[in-house]
């Protein structure tokens, strides 16, 4: 990986909430065309990481560097909008963005097809199921085609089932697309799947731990999370994050 | 022991969720089990009306509360008293509306800054609730001191009833918008318009509509409150009600009553219907009026 070029660095970035030190000597370097997972405790600090990632906040301390302005950010919820329909969700970050309608409308078509949502693209997002509402947040997030992509644990909130099949859908994404992307994520296994790298975080101040590299090369079979190999490989992600808790 | 001991409202809730996409048949169907029940109680009413005209009051006491039927013919049939009630029903309904579309731009407007800037939703929230409190009795002589005993000082007194439910339902709505949302439209450079026009306005829909249903009723007993304390000019049916009353005119009085029932009802239903047009797409409450 040496020579790599980053997408996004963190260097002893420090993030204080009043006297909360949310984060402190973050360090974190993503390489273009790197899917990162960072798992941790609960109030480690993970969202923070991509709030700052995001430049939704501001560091008090260190530095970031982002090599790129089009970021994409995936939230826990579809955070959908409830009057609009699953098309019209799709178009909104294309109409924040000043991009021509027929544009709009080609890259709109690609991406639900992407997701297999084409059929659904004129309900409303509360006739869908949780999984489906997840690929048109997907769908909507890849419209402008991200370099840098940030999830913050997309799939928490659905059944096992959905679940692993996201982690699929999106895994074939990152096959077709090769986009940089830090993931949060509360499941050691999603990360191990998804991830080239996985850092485990600890709480109070939130930092990286360890780091562990992910050898299965990419697309990734779902049956390799049943072989000795992931199962070996997770459960030292899962000890250590014991460790950190 | 029963497999299928089905509890039957739950089977009713199952039930609806499946046969909701309706053909014409099942339509109908919906329509008379709604409306049949309500019908049944309104003909009980009835029934107990004639019980206690012919059966209770003694008949030298009889005009206290004229049969049913009698309403009708004296307060309906009668040409010049249907005239007089169905235009006191026409000024009354104006000044409602009036009252209304005056609160709903005020009440519009301080939603819309309290939700631009906390220090303006701090400085105007205790007002819009000191509105709701102040009893509009004890502001009764001075509006009229200032703006006459006609048919301003009644718009007056219905702005400043139906304000408050304006101005609460609209800045819950417009503070209803998720937080990812906000987040996902900084990302993206969205100025305080297009967060307001995208997001905040278009979420808060279903909350406006609720509370210009409340603001509605309200402004109608507002316009015949009103009418009592401001006398001077074309009566509306507050004043009518009063005439009847002191005239014992029963008959025509309980007209007048009825009457001030359905514009309430009237208009009740009107803001409803316009919700459920326009929100009951998506918004699962007003999809959900959707059946009643």
């Amino acid at each position: 990986m040496a020579g790599a070029e980053s997408v996004i660095t963190f260097r002893e970035t420090q993030m204080r909430f009043g006297r909360v030190r949310a984060l402190e000597q973050f360090d974190l370097d993503v390489r273009r065309g790197e899917f990162v997972a960072l798992v941790g405790p609960s109030g480690c600090g993970k969202s923070t990481v991509l709030r700052l990632a995001s430049g939704l906040i501001d560091a008090t301390g260190g530095t970031m560097d982002r090599a790129t302005d089009n970021v994409g950010y995936v939230f826990q919820d579809a955070t959908l909008m409830p009057w609009r329909t699953v098309r019209e969700n799709v178009e909104l970050l294309g109409e924040l963005e000043g991009m021509d309608k027929a544009e709009r409308k080609r890259k709109t078509d690609e991406v639900l097809s992407l997701v297999r949502l084409t059929e659904f693209e004129d309900h409303y997002p509360r006739t869908l199921s949780g999984g489906m509402k997840m690929r048109a947040s997907l769908a909507r997030s890849l419209l402008l085609d991200p370099e840098l992509f940030l999830f913050d644990e997309p799939f928490g909130a659905l059944d096992q089932i959905s679940r692993a099949r996201l982690n699929e859908e999106l895994m074939a994404l990152f096959g077709v697309k090769r986009f940089s992307s830090v993931f949060v994520t509360h499941s050691v296994d999603e990360a191990t799947f998804l991830a080239t790298r996985v850092f485990v975080m600890c709480a109070r101040p939130g930092r990286i731990v360890e780091e562990f590299r992910v050898p299965f090369d990419y697309p990734r079979d779902p049956a390799i999370r049943y072989s000795t190999e992931f199962s070996k490989l997770a459960g030292a992600i899962a000890e250590a994050l014991r460790e950190a808790s | 022991m029963t497999l299928h001991a089905g509890v039957p409202e739950t089977q009713e809730i199952f039930e609806e969720e499946f046969t909701d996409t309706g053909t014409w048949r099942e339509g109908a169907m919906t329509t008379m089990k709604n409306s049949v029940p309500p019908l049944l109680v309104f003909l009980v009413f009835l029934g107990f009306w004639y019980l206690m005209t012919y059966l209770v009051l003694d008949p030298g006491r009889r005009w206290l509360l004229p049969p049913p039927h009698e309403v009708v013919t004296e307060g309906f049939l009668v040409w010049d008293t249907f005239l007089e009630i169905m235009e006191g029903l026409w000024l009354s309904t104006k000044v409602a509306l009036m009252g209304l579309a005056i609160a709903w731009v005020i009440g519009s407007t301080m939603a819309l800054m309290m939700s631009q800037a906390k220090w303006i939703e701090r400085s105007l929230y205790p007002w819009a609730v000191a509105s709701q409190t102040v009893p509009i009795l004890a502001l009764v002589p001075i509006i009229g001191f200032w703006f006459g005993f006609g048919v301003t000082s009644r718009v007056i007194v219905c702005v400043i009833i139906s304000l408050f439910p304006i101005v609460i339902n609209t800045l819950t709505g417009l503070l209803s918008a998720d937080r990812g949302l906000h987040a996902l439209l900084s990302l993206h450079g969205a100025s305080r318009w297009t967060r307001a026009t995208k997001l905040q306005i278009p979420a808060a829909l279903p909350h406006i509509f609720t509370g210009l249903r409340t603001a509605a009723g309200l402004s109608v007993i507002g316009a015949i409150v009103g009418d009592f304390f401001f006398g001077r000019g074309k009566p509306g049916l507050g004043l009518l009600l009063d005439k009847y009353a002191s005239r014992l005119q029963s008959e025509e009085l309980l007209a007048t009553v009825f009457v001030a029932c359905m514009l309430g009802i009237v208009v009740f239903w009107g803001f409803g219907a316009m919700g459920r047009r326009i929100v009951g797409a998506w918004d699962p409450y007003w999809a959900g009026e959707q059946d009643a």
